[in-house]
């Protein structure tokens, strides 16, 4: 089987986050990046998956030039080959216009299966995978927790509010979004990581901006969002916290003091 | 008539969810600034008592989007039933919760229907008649505020807790109820439900722990637990997790705090190298005295606590263990 698995390159998680002087994105430099986390849990379900029933895991991204690295590193894990959707517009893009990408990029492939982290945690819209759905004619279902493919079909398992779940069966092809804790990923290895090197990665070049396209009903060319980020702050709302400094001992000393002095221990 | 806003309402078992209801105090709040009439809108097999809720409140009616083919939800018979209404009725601005359901039919919603779609905000303006959005970026660090662009209607969720529940008003009359009967023919639901269940049964119920520690991701690896099991221990404390250490396996999931596990309130939280992401904020914010151990001073689970240390986690926890022990 031909599964696809969408992924994203976003900032790695304990980055000092400085935004740009736009105000629209935040200050690329001196930053260090990784695969988005809920992607790193489709891509391993892809890649046993394939273990599993045979056929191939090809990796995808829509971003800027860096987010080839994403790719890389996907291969580096075992992905079979990569596409790699170039364009600056992506940064900006909401999960409509990078869905749309996607979609157009992938319609060739003909995928049995395409996997999606479940969200991304630069932009979390939480909705790219299920919109590709949409534009790819095919059946989907969100924060998946168990996969078992089927004769024609799969069977997933589906993550509810507060600790239930549901198991559920669709048609193939399917769209899936994976949740986190589907399963325990794999490191890559020198060894995938010097075999990735051999992988085919296919750059195609999104339109630009302003260039003429299939872009979203009324809202403009293809590569441009109906909906645009401006304004990023960090929240005004102003913590009530009490925060006790120095070092973790002296730090300690006034937190416990304080919380019994506010008759919090009992 | 000027186009509506619409407030799309939830319900479970009869029951309008609070989470609807937190909508629909934006949504009153909006078509006043607007000038524009709102409406509920529901759907679901049999939702007349939650329709006959929604219809107290001060709105100009519920639309009722009834049909067999909405129970149990799939999001082709959701998606196809409100996509119909919203061709036949036009609305300019559609307010929904960011639930779980939610999440997995809407954006499909949009797509099918090339609306903008701006999920999971926590603030609503209305700037030059038109309404300005504001959602967190890199998971609760940075604001930002989205413009729509384009035509309506515009389809928006909005963050659980975000906003207060009480700020619905009741209306002076009940609005009109319009059931209408969806076409539940036509292709049917690609997705068959096979079975509805709760995950782990005799789970630990932290729900009555008086006292909570309550460990994240900053733990760096299950060998660290060791330094936050003391702490707990030393003040009586159930220990509890944020979901990156069950999902490591580092501890059971029943130990999970947040929106996909338990919902606690205990006299006192102690969050240990959690960053304070919102699906962990709604398990644990109705905590009494909320306390923070973090190294990083942006983190967002010092917008909810209480008292709090920004430094090294294990320098900060052995030494407020001794403290405890000491008494
Ligand atoms: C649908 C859905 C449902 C979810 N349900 C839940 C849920 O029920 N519960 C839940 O918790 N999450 C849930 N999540 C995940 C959630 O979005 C966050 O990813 C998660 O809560 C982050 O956990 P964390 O704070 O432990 O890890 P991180 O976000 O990685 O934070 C680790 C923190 O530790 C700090 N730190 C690191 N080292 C140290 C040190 N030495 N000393 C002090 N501090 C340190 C860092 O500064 C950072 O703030 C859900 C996500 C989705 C999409």
């Amino acid at each position: 089987m031909k599964i696809v698995v969408c992924i994203k390159h976003v900032p790695a998680r304990d980055s000092r986050l400085r935004i740009a002087q736009s105000g629209e994105w935040i200050e690329e430099r001196d930053l260090s990046w990784e695969i988005n986390e809920p992607d790193t849990y489709a891509l391993e379900e892809a890649l046993r998956l394939r273990e599993k029933h045979g056929g191939e895991v090809l990796a995808i991204t829509a971003g800027p030039d860096r987010a080839a690295e994403a790719l890389k590193r996907g291969l580096a894990m075992g992905a079979d080959r990569a596409i790699h959707l170039a364009g600056d517009v992506f940064n900006a893009a909401d999960a409509n216009a990078t869905a749309r990408g996607l979609a157009d990029a992938l319609r060739g492939e003909a995928p049995d299966l395409v996997l999606a982290g479940v969200q991304s945690d630069d932009k979390g819209y939480a909705a790219t995978g299920v919109m590709l759905a949409e534009l790819l004619g095919m059946p989907h279902s969100t924060l998946i927790m168990e996969v078992e493919v089927l004769d024609g079909r799969v069977k997933v398992k589906r993550e509810m509010e507060s600790g239930w779940f549901e198991w559920l069966e669709l048609p193939l092809p399917a769209v899936l979004t994976i949740q986190s804790g589907i399963n325990q990923v794999r490191y890559s290895t020198l060894k995938g990581i010097m075999a990735a090197k051999k992988k085919d990665l296919r750059r195609v070049e999104a339109p630009a901006a302003g260039s003429a396209g299939t872009g979203p009903a009324g809202t403009g060319p293809a590569g441009t969002s109906p909906t645009a980020l401006h304004g990023l702050a960090f929240p005004s709302r102003t913590s009530r916290a009490e925060i006790f400094d120095g070092d973790g001992k002296a730090a300690a000393g006034s937190l416990w003091e304080r919380l019994r002095r506010d008759g919090k221990l009992r | 008539m000027s186009a509506e806003i619409w407030v799309f309402a939830e319900e479970r078992g009869g029951t309008v969810k609070p989470t609807s209801w937190e909508v629909l105090g934006v949504g009153q709040r909006l078509a006043g600034e607007l000038g524009k009439p709102l409406a509920a809108v529901i759907a679901g097999s049999d939702v007349g008592s939650a329709a006959g809720a929604l219809a107290a409140k001060e709105l100009s009616r519920v639309l009722a989007l009834e049909s067999p083919a909405l129970d149990p939800y799939t999001p082709d018979a959701h998606t196809r039933a409100v996509r119909e209404a919203i061709e036949s009725e036009s609305p300019d601005l559609i307010l929904f919760s960011h639930t779980y359901r939610i999440r997995d039919f809407v954006p499909k919603l949009a797509a099918a229907l090339d609306r903008p779609y701006v999920p999971d905000c926590v603030g609503v303006t209305v700037e030059d008649g038109q309404p300005v959005f504001v959602r967190q970026v890199f998971q609760g660090k940075i604001d930002a505020r989205v413009a729509v662009r384009g035509e309506g209607p515009w389809l928006a969720t909005l963050q659980n807790g975000a906003f207060p529940a009480e700020d619905v008003r009741a209306g002076a009359a009940a609005a009109p109820v319009e059931r209408r009967a969806m076409d539940s023919g036509g292709a049917a639901s690609r997705t068959t439900v096979l079975e509805v269940f709760e995950g782990v049964k005799d789970k630990v119920d932290l729900t009555r722990a008086e006292v909570i520690v309550a460990v994240g991701r900053g733990i760096g690896k299950q060998e660290n637990l060791k330094i936050v099991q003391e702490l707990a221990d030393a003040f009586g404390a159930e220990l509890a997790a944020s979901r990156p250490v069950c999902d490591n396996e580092w501890l059971p999931m029943d130990r999970q705090i947040g929106s996909s596990g338990q919902t606690v309130s205990p006299r006192l939280y102690i969050a240990v190298g959690i960053s304070g992401a919102i699906q962990h904020l709604v398990g644990m914010k109705g905590a009494a005295t909320i306390v923070a151990i973090n190294k990083d001073p942006n983190a967002p689970i010092f917008q909810v606590a209480d008292y709090g240390i920004v430094g090294d986690l294990f320098e900060v926890v052995p030494a407020l263990t001794a403290l405890a022990r000491a008494g």
